[in-house]
Order: C-alpha cells, then structure tokens, then sequence
C-alpha cells in the first residue's frame, strides 16, 4: 500500500511538472492558463491521494478528502475569473487562434 | 418543503464535514450534530441556493454517475493536454467558442461552468445569458451547436437530472 501510495505521488509530480512545462512553452496568457491551473489540479489530487494511501496510519483520509473537495471548487473559479479579467484588460489572443467569439459579440454589441 | 429540503441538505453537508474533520467519539458526533442543526437554524433564509438540488433515488444515482464521468475526463483531457505540452510542434489550435446551455438553476450552471473549467482544454472566460464563452485548446468546429456539443453535453445529462 505504501507502494502505491508513493507511486501515485510521482505521477502527480510529473502532472505538477508537466503543467510547469505548458506555461513556459504555451504563447499567450489564456493557453497557459490552460495548461497552468488545470494540471495543477490533477496534479494536486494525485499527490493528496497518494499521501492518504503511504500513510494511511495517521487516519487523516477525511482531511485530506477535504482539501480535494476545496481544491476541485475554488481552483476552476480562480482560474475563470483570471481569464475573465485578462479579456476585459484587452490581452489578445495568440496570433495561432482560430477565432473570438467572445471578442466579435462585444465589438458588435451583444454583450452588455 | 423547499425550506425544509435545503435545510436536510445544509445540516447534511456540514455533518459530514465536521465528521472528516474529527474521530467518530460519542461526544463529537453529538456536538458535531448539534451544532450543524443550530447553523442552519440561524442562517436558513440564505441556504435557499441549494433549493435546486433534487433529492430523488434516480438524481442520487445520478450524482455518482457524475462524479464517475467528471474523474474519467479529467484524467482524459489532462493526458491529452500533456501530450500536446510534449510534443515538440505544440500542436494547439486555440480559440475562444460560444456554447449554449439549458440549465436553469443558477447551482448547476456553478457546476456546469466549473466542470469545463476543471477539465483541461477548455476553459469558461465569461458567462452571459443562456451562453458561455469557452477558451478551447483545440477548436474543430464552427458553429455553436457543434461546440456545445462536445463541450456542454456530456455533463448536461447529468446535472439536468440532479439539478433540473
């Protein structure tokens, strides 16, 4: 169990890495946040798992049930309003991008 | 009933909570149980956000039938998003899509916008109406029904029951 436990906190290192790895290669602030919150998620949740199976002596499965449960409701709000605000600011999308929607209903009004 | 609805589910909530928190001695679960009983007791009249969830067997399967879809794609969607980080080409092809949702209650859109936040690839910037704006990681179509489609619906079913 302290096996697995282990194993499964590495898969969540490498997550934690990978999602390292997006923001530093991705070109604008809306695909690395793509890749920077959302890794970290799983990432997260791999490694508190792991943590609760390695060292299931300590009893602290509910605690740690916990902090995934605030992980999974405060991390995608931060992350929306982030996007959000760097839209409102007026941050283009990189020049790869297939289309704006969002950008195309406010110039023409449809927004607000 | 509403009331009484969203009060079960409140003290519910914080019940379990407090349980997670604690070990399972006599004196914490009744001080545990009381105490859950006294918060809803005074802030009752702002519970009425969880008005919305339905408490039928089938919604309760239902939930965990979500939860079960939500884990497979999250852990879908982020090796996806992995691959394309590795790759050296970065073979992204973003944008930011209109989708449309038929969910009412203001809960299940909560749920509904942060599920697509959650799972990477896409991302909600801004919700107005009946529509979301999405940041897509891999835009393959043009329109709003294809976008929803491929987006929206495979949680819709889901919270439609849960949350009508």
């Amino acid at each position: 169990m302290e096996l697995f436990g282990s194993i499964l906190t590495l898969i969540g290192s490498v997550v934690l890495f990978l999602g390292a790895l997006g923001i530093v290669r991705m070109p604008d602030v809306y695909n690395r946040m793509q890749a920077g919150t959302k890794a970290t998620t799983l990432g997260t949740v791999l490694f508190l798992v792991g943590i609760a199976l390695g060292h299931a002596e300590c009893g602290c499965f509910g605690k740690i049930l916990i902090l995934i449960i605030f992980v999974l409701a405060t991390n995608p709000v931060s992350s929306s309003a982030l996007a959000r605000a760097a839209h409102s600011a007026g941050i283009k999308l990189t020049e790869r991008s297939v289309k704006d929607d969002l950008k195309n209903d406010k110039e023409t009004g449809d927004m607000r | 009933m509403r009331k009484t609805k969203s009060a079960f589910i409140g003290v519910v909530i914080l019940f379990a909570v407090w349980m997670m928190l604690t070990d399972t001695s006599r004196q914490e679960v009744l001080f545990g149980a009381g105490t859950a009983i006294l918060i809803v007791l005074l802030f009752h009249r702002k519970l009425s956000v969880l008005e919305d969830v339905k408490l039928t067997p089938k919604s309760l399967v239902f939930m965990v039938r979500y939860l079960f879809v939500f884990m497979w794609e999250l852990l879908k969607s982020n090796l996806d998003v992995a691959l394309r980080v590795i790759k050296p080409a970065l073979p992204i092809n973003p944008g930011i899509v209109k989708v449309k949702t038929s969910l009412k209650s203001p809960l299940g859109r909560a749920f509904l916008a942060n599920s697509i936040t959650l799972t990477p690839g896409t991302l909600t910037v801004e919700m107005k109406g009946d529509f979301f704006y999405i940041h897509w990681i891999d835009v393959t179509t043009d329109n709003i029904e294809g976008a929803t489609g491929s987006i929206v619906s495979k949680f819709e079913k889901y919270l439609e029951v849960i949350f009508g």
